[in-house]
């Protein structure tokens, strides 16, 4: 009997059985707890009619909507791979050894590759307002892709160059949001000096005080292992909700504001003035993300990306050849702060309000999905998984198909952030090095500086 | 020449009631190749973390003395700390970045000693980018000093032993220190590797002016390479002098041979 | 100056009572830190998702408890049956969660010896999945226990009024920690788990079963876990984000106690109860919460292991 179930194929059809239950019984209808079973049975089609299951559209909709999404991607990968080997190993067959073992000598023409992917997309991105026209289609990109983008680039600092888990992300944003809604005077708090400051002015406000925030966070904590980090951060994240949520005389409580000024430019003869339409907004914020694209990638190549890279690989290697891991950890931490911050005064600026239920730690793992699906450190893999996750998320919340409600997102995020875990930890689009860690990590060969000491190692398979 | 560049008086280091170092009391002059010995377990290698500020001895004074004659306390300071000053190591069980190549193991040292100049590397601004050619060419330079150029792309996880003993060193080379202290640099490495460590060694010493601290197991190699040697037993220093003194002295041929190291202790014979 | 005076003048007033039902408090926590700190000593990392077993035990308790009391009035017998039943069902599907948790969001990656932070995020991932999942089959709203016995106050200390849910938690507190403490220093088991956290290659050398033990301890502590999230739910009720808070209340408990240190959780937990409990007096309602991360954050600051210190594998 035993050896019946040990079967490894009976084993596998029992969990691609199990998975496909689960499947059916999260696209399925909301339950309730007057009736326990109801969300349960109802996935099974109405009245428990076995072949009413057949039929739901929302079959159709759901194998439609992963073929895209499995198409998107790995159509993508694919032409990264041709381009990677066209321009690496002309021919090679045995690439993808060497390519681990040894690094590329043409660095630069990969560069040129991927400048040359970042040129198509941003002609793309340019043209694509003149692509979808429809204004609420163009207010969801902006707020709920373009936006997201620019806070996965700021967390894939903390979390993948410098390898910190940062959970209360969230809470610079919050800070960046609500030091708008104050600069601007639109808080029950007075702002700074009694003036109704102009939008653009809350920008260096917000970054400097969610950096503070940040490195004052940071100092304290970030001498810890890399798992208090993500609790405390956590923590924080909460007590900032906490906040804004209750200080009615300061943030304005559980109904935050809504008197946002608009986006506005004036100086001297020039004057430009943010309006409903969604199409000025899309293209500032595609500046920022650009801005922030560059501003990156520089940084990663710099001095301090290998810096962190070092820590991340052996910070007491790293601290015998002078490196300060503290200092390095806290910049990192700061960096992401600041984007956030910074990310906090364009949703502000373009939404007009601020209200707690945005801010809660839930958001913090939302942009850390960004992060992991595209592949954490990578910059482009931080982009497209982006664009892949949060354009879907987009999609659904346009024009959503029965299956999906709004309040399940989460469900789904947390989801894929386990599977992502389990089959392709580096993300979709990994970073080279990034992936090579991974492999000498598993291996045994690199230490593991999240926790040097490692109590989990290989089992053997269990017979 | 003659002047002090580590004075090491009265170190004592415990843990809990383990007593690993005791009144260690040793001093190494500039421009020296220096070789502390001893069976396992007798205190060399918390004798090089309390050196470059891993450890902190409860008791004693660990000063050191730079070229321009500013002396430092090293207990109480940070490894970076101690790297800044001039300090530089190697591990017993080597320690490269080993998912990064060759080249930007040895790079990473030689601009750790710069600030933080986040904001240029952000902007990339003409000095950032100057910095980094120079980077460039003094890792250039360490590479074709110890004879890793051919292996400048190779990552570091993939070198041989050798290599890595080699990539070790130019690593502490490039953070332009006045020391240099090498963990049993010889573990692990075939004879031929040896003999070039060895001359690798004594050139570091030579060209560059940098004076080694050395712990080492191959009696043969330390016998040939150091100038003046230690011998720690149990946490304390046993005995010290040229290697001639040490080779005739009983107490050393005693300490080896009451220990497990027998062996050792005919090659010191 | 008057403030704080005032302030303590509460204090004194309420002291008693409010000393109470910290260490109510406390033993909840405590049953909680029990499940982190055990994670910890194993597989030496935060069990991120431990605060959906602790939701999802309270959710099986009350489901019970709805088929069993309903809208009868049970009679001093049946109060007992049935809140031993709610806390062996609460338990058990708590173990259950646990076990299932260990499978899918650790196991795959113990395989294959990935870096800690890919467990961290895939407990983070399972925690958000569970607890989201609850709520949408069970619904997002708060749902009230039906506990099966009234809640009359039993006797007083110093003029404060203990009332039954206050003898039930210590009851079942103490049975369980006690009980706990005798299974890791003593049973087969118990040795395996310590084995395992002091070194687990030399353990799994020796012939322990790692998986198994891992499983067990996950169960062990999922256990203690599920029976505290339905002794939380009695009075507040159960709803699918309720585990987050007191998680992470929990989890600053087993630091302070010392994380890897059972008995330091246990301690860890009440001083935390009480301290928080106290603090009503100064603290204003929306930020007790507050009170607690502000304990995790000085004791990280001050001493990282704890008032215990961290035993690992030495627990018990």
């Amino acid at each position: 009997m035993k050896n019946f179930f040990g079967n490894p194929r009976l084993q596998r059809y029992g969990r691609t059985l199990l998975i496909l239950l689960l499947i059916i019984v999260m696209t399925g209808p909301e339950g309730n707890g007057s009736q326990p079973t109801s969300g349960f049975t109802g996935s099974f089609g109405n009245h428990m009619s076995f072949f009413g299951f057949f039929y739901p559209q929302r079959w159709v909709v759901f194998v439609l909507l992963a073929g895209i999404i499995y198409g998107v991607i790995s159509s993508v990968k694919l032409t990264v791979h041709w381009w990677r080997n066209r321009a690496i190993f002309r021919g090679d067959t045995y690439q993808r050894i060497s390519r681990t073992v040894v690094a590329t000598k043409r660095r630069s023409r990969l560069k040129s590759t991927r400048l040359g992917f970042y040129a198509l997309g941003l002609a793309f991105a340019l043209y694509f307002p003149h692509l979808v026209t429809d204004q609420s289609w163009q207010t969801l990109v902006v707020q709920d892709v373009l936006v997201y983008l620019l806070l996965a680039l700021g967390l894939n600092v903390v979390t993948g160059f410098a390898g910190l888990l940062d959970l209360g992300y969230v809470a610079f944003y919050a800070i960046g949001a609500y030091t708008t809604a104050w600069v601007t005077g639109s808080l029950p708090t007075p702002p700074p000096f009694g003036v109704h400051w102009n939008t653009f002015v809350a920008i260096p406000v917000a970054i400097v005080f969610a950096m503070l925030c940040g490195v004052l966070l940071g100092i304290p904590t970030l001498r810890l292992r890399g798992d208090y980090l993500a609790i405390v951060t956590l923590g924080f994240g909460e007590i900032v909700y906490l906040f804004i949520n209750n200080s009615y005389g300061i943030t304005g409580g559980s109904t935050g504001t809504n008197q946002i000024p608009f986006l506005s430019f004036h100086l001297g003869p020039i004057k430009y003035l943010w309006g409903l339409i969604p199409e000025p907004y899309y293209y500032l914020t595609l500046a920022f993300v650009v801005i922030f694209l560059i501003v990156f990638s520089s940084l990663e190549h710099s001095r301090v990306g290998r810096s962190w890279v070092a820590i991340r690989e052996d910070e007491v290697a790293a601290e015998s050849l002078g490196i300060h891991p503290l200092k390095y950890k806290v910049m990192a931490f700061a960096i992401g702060a600041a984007s956030a911050g910074f990310a906090g005064v364009v949703t502000a600026s373009q939404t007009l309000f601020v209200t707690p239920p945005t801010f809660t730690i839930s958001f913090s793992i939302n942009i850390l999905v960004l992060v992991i699906f595209g592949g954490m450190g990578s910059i482009f893999g931080v982009v497209l998984g982006g664009l892949v996750v949060q354009g879907f998320v987009a999609y659904l919340t346009h024009s959503p198909p029965s299956v999906y409600n709004a309040a399940d997102l989460y469900m789904y995020l947390g989801a894929l952030l386990v599977v992502m875990m389990i089959y392709r930890p580096a993300g979709l689009f990994p970073s080279r090095r990034r992936l090579r860690e991974l492999h000498l990590i598993e291996g045994g060969v690199a230490p593991d500086t999240l926790q040097v000491e490692i109590g989990a190692h290989r089992v053997q398979e269990d017979v | 020449m003659g002047s002090l560049i580590f004075d090491v008086q009265d170190v004592t280091l415990r843990f809990g009631g383990v007593v690993s170092l005791n009144n260690v009391t040793l001093h190494q002059n500039r421009g020296e190749i220096l070789a502390i010995i001893g069976p396992n377990g007798a205190g060399k290698t918390s004798l090089f973390n309390s050196l470059t500020g891993v450890y902190a001895p409860q008791e004693g004074t660990i000063l050191f003395t730079n070229s321009q004659d500013k002396s430092i306390s090293v207990i109480g300071k940070k490894p970076f700390r101690v790297s800044n000053a001039g300090v530089a190591r190697t591990f017993q069980a080597s320690r490269m970045f080993s998912a990064m190549t060759t080249f930007e193991n040895v790079k990473i040292g030689a601009e750790s000693h710069r600030g933080l100049g986040v904001v240029g590397a952000m902007l990339k601004g003409p000095a950032t980018r100057r910095d980094d050619r120079n980077s460039d060419q003094a890792t250039k330079e360490l590479l074709e000093f110890v004879g890793l150029t051919s292996q400048a792309n190779t990552i570091a996880a993939s070198l041989s032993y050798g290599a890595r003993r080699r990539l070790e060193i130019a690593r502490g080379l490039a953070t332009k220190p006045e020391v240099l202290l090498l963990d049993e640099p010889a573990a692990g490495t075939n004879p031929a590797e040896k003999i070039e460590l060895a001359q690798l060694i004594r050139r570091v010493r030579d060209e560059m002016g940098v004076s080694i601290l050395l712990i080492e197991h191959d009696m043969k190699l330390v016998m040939s390479l150091a100038e003046r040697l230690y011998v720690l037993n149990f946490g304390s220093v046993i005995a010290s002098g040229t290697p001639d003194e040490i080779r005739a002295n009983p107490v050393v041929i005693e300490a080896y041979l009451g220990s497990a190291d027998a062996g050792v202790a005919e090659e010191t014979k | 100056m008057s403030y704080f005076s005032s302030h303590f003048a509460t204090l004194g007033h309420e002291f008693w009572g409010l000393l109470v039902g910290g260490i109510a408090n406390g033993f909840i926590y405590a049953m909680v830190a029990i499940g982190y700190t055990m994670v910890y000593g194993v597989l030496r990392l935060i069990n991120f998702a431990h605060s959906e077993v602790f939701m999802t035990g309270a959710f099986a308790s009350f489901f019970l408890l709805k088929f069993l009391v309903g809208n009868s009035t049970p009679n001093a017998f049946e109060s007992v049956v049935y809140l031993i039943a709610a806390v062996l069902i609460g338990g058990i599907v708590g173990a259950l969660v646990a076990l299932l948790l260990e499978r899918v969001a650790y196991r795959p990656l113990r395989r294959r010896s990935a870096p800690k932070l890919a467990y961290l995020i895939s407990a983070i991932g399972a925690s958000y999945f569970l607890y989201n999942f609850v709520g949408k089959e069970f619904g997002r709203i708060n749902l009230s226990i039906d506990a099966p016995y009234t809640n009359n106050t039993v006797f007083t200390i110093f003029g404060a009024p203990v009332q039954t849910y206050y003898i039930v938690i210590f009851f079942v507190g103490v049975t369980m920690l006690v009980t706990l403490d005798r299974l890791v220093a003593t049973s087969k088991l118990g040795h395996g788990i310590r084995a395992v956290a002091q070194d687990a290659e030399t353990a799994s050398l020796m012939g322990v079963n790692i998986d198994r033990t891992i499983a067990l301890t996950f169960m062990l502590g999922g256990f203690l876990g599920g029976v505290a999230g339905f002794l939380y739910s009695i009075p507040v009720g159960a709803v699918y984000g309720m585990g987050f808070t007191p998680a992470l209340k929990a989890f600053s408990a087993a630091v302070l106690g010392g994380i890897g240190n059972l008995r330091g959780a246990v301690l860890g937990g009440l001083i935390l109860g009480v301290v928080e409990s106290l603090s009503v007096a100064f603290v204003s309602g929306a930020y007790i919460d507050v009170v607690a991360f502000g304990v995790l954050v000085l004791v990280l600051l001050v001493r990282p292991t704890g008032i215990l210190g961290e035993r690992l594998g030495r627990s018990a």
